[in-house]
C-alpha cells in the first residue's frame, strides 16, 4: 500500500466513524428530548411490568361533588362520590384516587390514595381562595410481594371549580351560643337587679363563715395563717378564684395584725398575689404592715413546692392554712401535714380527684363552685351576688331540661339531648 | 456514676421519707436540694424553652412571627416591677393573662361542663337508648339510670346558692351531699390505690435497684 492510498483508506475510516458519531448522538438527544416530554410517572406504577388480565378495568364512581368544607376555618375541601359498581369485596376496585388541578385541561396530580369502600375525602391541603378541579380515579392493581404487577383505572369527569373558603361562625356550635346568651343575658340582668338596690339571698356557706373563725383563732394563738394557692398558673380559673380569697383573708388578716404568709409556685401568682395582699393591707388600713417577703416563689415543681410546704409547716406551725385553688397529688401531703400539727385548716378547689382527700383532713372544705361563690360570699358585693344569683337561675333552666328531658325520651317522644351535644 | 446515682438518690428518697417519723436536718438538707434544684431546673428549662424556644427563634427566623413581641413587651412590662415608680405598668400585664384566661376558657367550660354533662344526663330511665322499646332495659340498667338522673338533679339542688336549703328543696340538697360523699369516698379508694403503686414503685427502688435484695 502506497502511502497515498495508505491515507485514503484511514480518511474512509475516519468518516465511517464520524458518521456514525453524530447519528448515535442524535438517536441519544431524540430519546433524551421524548422522554423529557413525557408527563411525570405515577411513582406507584414503577415496577408495572406485566400487561394487566383483560376485562380488569373497573367502572368509575359516579355523583362527584366538591364544595368547600363547611364550619372551619379554611384551608379543607369536602369530596364526595358514589362508589363505582364494581366496588364490593372481591370486586375491581382496589383504591380510589383523589386528583387536583388548578387547570381544567391538565396538571391532575395525586392528592391521596383512599381504600376501596370510601366515598369520602377532606381535602386539608387547599389554599384558601384558588379555584381547583378535582376527579376521581377507580383503581384497580395488583401486587406481589409488595411489586405492583399492573394497575387500570378509570375516571369520572372533572368537577369544578371549587374555592376553600373560611367560615366566621361555626354553625354546628350554634347551641353553646345560645347557651351562652341565655347564661350571659341573666347574669347582666340580676348584676343590674344587684346594682339597682336589689337585696340578693345567699345561703349559708359553712366553709366560708369559718374563715373569720380561723383567722381569729391565729391572732388569739399568735401563730402565723399560711394561704396555699394551689400549684397551677394564672390561666386556671381555681387560682384565680383562690386569689379573690386571699384578698379577704389577708384584709382580716391585717385587721387583726396576723402575719399571713402565701408560698407560691408560678411567678405570675406570686406577682398577683403580692397584689392582691397589699391592696388588702391598704384596705385595711395598714399599707405600712405589708412586706414584700409574706408571698414568696418557692418552686414551679409540685412535689418540690410540697415538700417546701411541708417543712415550713412542720417548723413555723401556723395556726391556720387555707388551700384555695387547683390541687393535684400534693393535696393530701398538704392537709395532712397541716392536720398534724394541729391546724385549722379551710380548703377549696374545683378537682373532683382531690376533693376527698381535703375532706377527709380538713376542718372545712368548699366543693366545686362553693370555691366560686366564696368571693361573692365573702364580699357581698352587688356585682358579684349578682351573677351568682344569674348562675343559680341558669341551673334551674338546666334542671328543668332534665327532668323533661329525661322524661321525653324514656317514652321516646323527643330526644332532647340531640340540642346539647357539642360538635368540632 | 450510676452506681453513684443511685446511691444519691437513695440517700435522698430516704431523707425524704424520714419526714414520716418527724421533722430532722437529714430532712431539712433533702427538702432544700429538692427545692432549690427544681427551680433551678425550671428556671433553665422556661428559659430555653419559652425565652430562647418560642421567642427567640420565632422572631429570628427567616418566616419570623412577629405577634410573638406582643408576649415580649407583656413580659418587660412585668419587669418592671423592678422600678418602684412605675411598677403600676406590670398590672396591665396580669389583666391581660386573667382577662384572656376567663374569656379563652368560658365557652370550653360552658360545653365540657354544662353542654355535654346535661347530653349525659338526658338518657331514657327503661329502656338503653332513645328509640328502643320502653321497659326494655334490665332492672340493673333501670336502676343505674335512676341513679344517675337522681344523684345529678340533687347534687345539683345542693349547688343553689340564692335558696335556702329548707323543706323538699333542702330535703334534695342533702341528698345531693350525701351522692357527692358516695363518690368522694369511692373516688379516695381508688385514689389511694393507685398512689400505692407509687410507693410500690420507690420501694423497688431502694431494695431493687440500690440494695439488690430484689431480683
Amino acid at each position: 500500500m502506497t502511502f497515498n492510498s495508505s491515507v485514503r483508506f484511514f480518511l474512509k475510516v475516519g468518516s465511517v466513524i464520524t458518521n456514525r458519531t453524530i447519528l448515535f448522538s442524535l438517536t441519544l438527544l431524540l430519546w433524551a428530548s421524548l422522554s423529557a416530554a413525557q408527563p411525570p410517572v405515577d411513582s406507584s406504577t414503577a415496577g408495572l411490568f406485566n400487561t394487566p388480565p383483560p376485562d380488569v378495568t373497573p367502572v368509575a364512581p359516579r355523583n362527584l361533588v366538591v364544595m368547600d368544607n363547611p364550619n372551619d376555618a379554611g384551608h379543607a375541601v369536602i369530596i364526595t362520590w358514589d362508589s363505582s359498581i364494581d366496588d364490593h369485596p372481591g370486586g375491581k376496585v382496589t383504591a380510589y384516587k383523589i386528583l387536583r388541578s388548578q387547570n381544567k385541561e391538565s396538571g391532575f396530580a395525586k392528592v391521596a390514595e383512599v381504600p376501596a369502600g370510601s366515598q369520602q375525602y377532606i381535602d386539608n391541603d387547599a389554599a384558601d381562595n384558588i379555584p381547583y378541579y378535582y376527579k376521581i380515579m377507580a383503581v384497580n392493581s395488583s401486587r406481589q410481594a409488595g411489586q405492583l404487577l399492573w394497575q387500570v383505572s378509570s375516571e369520572t369527569d372533572i368537577f369544578g371549580p371549587v374555592e376553600s373558603k373560611p367560615q366566621w361562625f361555626d354553625m354546628r356550635r350554634l347551641n353553646v351560643f345560645i347557651g351562652m346568651i341565655i347564661l350571659c343575658g341573666l347574669i347582666i340582668f340580676y348584676i343590674n337587679q344587684a346594682k339597682s338596690g336589689k337585696k340578693l339571698f345567699i345561703r349559708k356557706i359553712a366553709g366560708l363563715d369559718a374563715v373569720d373563725e380561723a383567722v381569729g383563732r391565729a391572732t388569739e394563738m399568735g401563730k402565723k395563717i399560711f394561704f396555699i394557692p394551689g400549684t397551677s398558673d394564672m390561666d386556671n380559673v381555681q387560682t384565680i378564684a383562690g386569689i379573690t380569697i386571699l384578698g379577704r383573708v389577708a384584709q382580716l388578716a391585717a385587721e387583726y395584725e396576723t402575719w399571713i404568709e402565701v408560698p407560691v409556685s408560678r411567678s405570675l401568682v406570686m406577682v398577683t398575689a403580692k397584689e392582691i395582699v397589699k391592696e388588702a393591707y391598704t384596705k385595711a388600713g395598714r399599707p405600712d404592715s405589708f412586706r414584700d417577703e409574706q408571698v414568696h416563689y418557692l418552686t414551679d415543681d409540685q412535689f418540690g413546692y410540697a415538700a417546701g410546704i411541708d417543712g415550713m409547716v412542720v417548723r413555723e406551725k401556723p395556726a391556720t392554712i387555707f388551700f384555695m385553688g387547683n390541687f393535684y397529688a400534693e393535696s393530701l401531703i398538704l392537709s395532712e401535714t397541716g392536720n398534724s400539727i394541729g391546724a385549722i385548716q379551710i380548703a377549696g378547689t374545683g378537682q373532683p380527684s382531690q376533693l376527698p382527700f381535703f375532706v377527709a383532713a380538713c376542718d372545712y372544705t368548699l366543693i366545686g363552685e362553693e370555691l366560686f361563690a366564696a368571693s361573692a360570699y365573702l364580699s357581698r358585693e352587688p356585682k358579684l351576688l349578682g351573677s351568682l344569683k344569674g348562675q343559680d337561675i341558669g341551673k334551674a333552666i338546666i334542671l328543668v331540661a332534665i327532668i323533661v328531658g329525661i322524661l321525653l325520651e324514656s317514652f321516646n317522644l323527643f330526644q332532647l339531648s340531640n340540642y346539647f351535644k357539642v360538635i368540632g | 456514676m450510676d452506681t453513684f446515682g443511685i446511691w444519691v438518690a437513695a440517700f435522698l428518697t430516704l431523707g425524704i421519707i424520714s419526714f414520716l417519723y418527724r421533722d430532722n436536718p437529714w430532712y431539712k438538707v433533702c427538702e432544700s436540694i429538692f427545692v432549690g434544684i427544681s427551680a433551678g431546673y425550671w428556671f433553665v428549662t422556661l428559659f430555653y424553652d419559652n425565652i430562647l424556644g418560642l421567642f427567640w427563634r420565632g422572631v429570628t427566623s427567616p418566616d419570623p412571627h412577629y405577634m410573638l413581641l406582643v408576649g415580649a413587651v407583656l413580659g418587660f412590662m412585668m419587669l418592671l416591677r423592678l422600678v418602684p415608680p412605675i411598677g403600676w405598668i406590670s398590672r396591665w400585664p396580669l389583666a391581660f393573662v386573667v382577662g384572656a384566661t376567663a374569656g379563652l376558657y368560658i365557652i370550653n367550660y360552658f360545653s365540657s361542663n354544662v353542654m355535654l354533662q346535661v347530653q349525659s344526663t338526658l338518657a331514657p330511665l327503661f329502656s338503653t337508648k332513645f328509640g328502643q322499646p320502653i321497659f326494655e332495659a334490665s332492672l340493673y340498667d333501670t336502676i343505674g339510670n335512676l341513679v344517675i338522673a337522681g344523684g345529678t338533679f340533687t347534687g345539683l339542688v345542693y349547688f343553689f346558692f340564692s335558696k335556702e336549703h329548707k323543706g323538699v328543696f333542702g330535703g334534695a340538697a342533702r341528698i345531693g351531699i350525701w351522692t357527692i360523699m358516695i363518690t368522694f369516698g369511692a373516688s379516695f379508694g381508688y385514689t389511694v390505690m393507685s398512689r400505692m403503686s407509687l410507693l410500690i414503685g420507690r420501694m423497688e427502688f431502694i431494695f431493687g435497684d440500690w440494695l439488690r435484695l430484689i431480683r
